[in-house]
């Protein structure tokens, strides 16, 4: 379950990199091939073979979920009825009848602003921690046992810390957050400050710069692109944590929702959520890749 | 301060630890070089050019001996000794005008004015011709401008000594004679002290005032040394039918591949 948190959000980034096309299924998938028209006669093959294979994927799963409602005697949604609820779901997303009974919107918005929050302080010491540990073998060798021992660690056992010490569930899954975002944003930096070119640190040393000259000039834009990998893996398992966090503390959030929409045994809102989730985990990553690929210099690589 | 003896290396001597044991790379290496004069090593790949060039840097320590510059131990690197790297080692993230900055910033910066420290970079890039790509990155420019630009960063500090390690090795033959002919024409107005490493007969006889040829490694040592006796400036065309060049040219060529080959081949 560890290893699948820790990659799956890299393998999901790195194919979204390659095709950013492929990893937005719910973009009408005509448009891009309709928006540049070439000059040759137009490419139906291509047009095709974009189209045809997302659809024929969401028509299988279509498919698979309609065969499960109808063998199913335990009340399980058949897309229909899901999307009717979901038409409803949306229509007032933002309603709240106390703290129990909120909009969908509402929920996201509370997930977000907890690994908002998890993630923002994680960044804060994870950062600099990575380059301090990158940049002085000392502290390297003091770290890396401590980072291999913890980082393995599922999420989840860091929660009843959490509550021990900060004595409130909403602190408690701002906790887990951070600290099950903080090892890839420790690691990727430590590893980008190491593999700076010996080229660009032997500049350093000739023109003899201080250490913050170093790190604004040499060190920082160097790195950026690992760091921004690292940040990109600690959203993901962020959103991936956040779920499962929110289903054991409670309050407002899509966990909970989710959580709560069993025990009411709405089962068309629990699938709806898993949309949910799913397409803001998309969203999140989409726009850190973004993010990445804006700072990345192609010479850094060669 | 003893100017025929401006770099003084005595009796040095590298070796570096391998999986193997220890490597010895020089040996018994001792060399002065005079104020202002400029010397190439030349050798065959692996001889240990780079590394002597590196201990005068200051980027590695000998493991034996001791090297001095205007009387002074050299223990690390410094922006006196300026270093032009072999692939421009060029920052990719800043334009050219800041790159050389970054380096004027740190040499003059204590001292002078913003507005002195950007004439200083101005005057660097146009010195090599670059006037018109300072606000270019790296990146977008010729492999030929990247090593303007890293010449221009080092002379921009003003060095007391400008080190070179094959500065246009990965050049074409053109951009490179054009890139030797300005070289010629800015240690002219510099007199700048240069030591050069180059593995380009031609290019050691045409820029040096004396040749410096080392025996193939391992344990490389300093074979001979040659005079180049004639007079600057030096002009390429004229020069390909200068006797004392042909004479040159033709005791560095005997020296790399009549004697220094068979001990390459005794090695191998």
């Amino acid at each position: 379950m560890v290893s699948a948190v820790f990659h799956s959000p890299l393998d999901t980034g790195l194919s979204a990199a390659a095709s950013p096309a492929a990893a937005r299924p719910h973009a009408p998938p005509a448009t891009p091939a309709a928006d540049t028209p070439t000059r040759p006669p137009r490419d139906w093959r291509g047009l095709w073979l974009r189209v045809l294979p997302p659809l024929a994927g969401f028509g299988l799963l279509v498919l698979l979920w309609e065969l499960v409602a109808l063998s199913s005697s335990t009340g399980f949604p058949s897309p229909r009825e899901t999307w009717t609820q979901a038409v409803e779901v949306f229509g007032d997303p933002f309603y709240s009848n106390g703290p129990n009974d909120q909009g969908v919107g509402w929920n996201v918005l509370s997930s977000l602003q907890r690994v908002a929050l998890g993630f923002g302080l994680a960044a804060l010491v994870g950062i600099p921690a990575g380059f301090a540990i990158g940049r002085f073998e000392f502290l390297a060798r003091m770290f890396n046992p401590l980072i291999s021992l913890l980082r393995p660690v599922s999420p989840l056992a860091w929660l009843p810390i959490g509550l021990l010490v900060f004595k409130g569930a909403n602190p408690a899954a701002i906790w887990t957050i951070f600290i099950c975002s903080i090892w890839p944003m420790v690691i990727n930096t430590a590893v980008g400050v190491q593999r700076v070119p010996s080229d660009y640190m032997n500049v350093a040393r000739v023109l003899d710069l201080s250490e913050w000259k170093i790190l604004t000039r040499i060190l920082f834009p160097a790195v950026l692109p690992y760091m921004l990998t690292g940040v990109r893996l600690a959203v993901g398992t962020a959103w991936l944590v956040i779920v499962a966090a929110e289903m054991l503390t409670g309050g407002v959030g899509i966990g909970f929702w989710v959580w709560d929409e069993w025990n009411n045994l709405n089962v068309a809102n629990i699938i709806i959520a898993i949309f949910v989730i799913g397409i803001v985990g998309l969203v999140l990553e989409w726009a850190l890749v973004r993010l990445a690929t804006a700072f990345t210099f192609e010479e850094v690589r060669s | 301060m003893n100017e025929a003896k401006y770099i003084d290396i005595q009796n040095v001597e590298q070796a570096f630890k391998t999986p193997k044991g220890s490597f010895v790379a020089l040996r018994n290496v001792g060399l002065t070089v005079a104020k202002g004069e400029f010397v190439t090593l030349i050798g065959h790949s692996g001889c240990g050019k780079s590394t002597l060039l590196n201990l005068i840097a200051g980027l590695t320590t000998p493991t034996e001996g001791v090297l001095l510059c205007a009387d002074r131990e050299i223990r690390g690197p410094g922006p006196e000794r300026a270093v032009v790297f072999q692939n421009h080692s060029l920052l990719p993230w800043l334009t050219c005008f800041e790159n050389v900055y970054l380096a004027v910033e740190r040499v003059f910066g204590a001292a002078e004015g913003k507005a002195r420290l950007r004439e200083r970079t101005d005057a660097a890039l146009a010195m090599v011709g670059l006037s018109h790509a300072a606000a270019r990155r790296p990146g977008e420019i010729s492999g030929g401008m990247k090593q303007r630009v890293g010449i221009a960063r080092a002379l921009s500090m003003e060095p007391k000594v400008l080190l070179m390690d094959e500065p246009f090795g990965a050049l074409d033959a053109l951009t490179r004679a054009k890139l030797q002919d300005e070289l010629l024409a800015i240690v002219a107005k510099t007199r700048s002290t240069v030591v050069m490493v180059t593995h380009d007969v031609d290019e050691a006889v045409l820029l040096s005032d004396r040749i410096v040829m080392l025996t193939n490694g391992p344990a490389a040592t300093i074979g001979e040394v040659l005079a180049v006796e004639i007079p600057r400036p030096r002009n390429r065309v004229e020069l390909a039918e200068d006797p004392a060049y042909v004479h040159a040219r033709k005791a560095v060529i005997d020296f790399l591949y009549t004697r220094q080959a068979h001990v390459e081949k005794a090695a191998a």
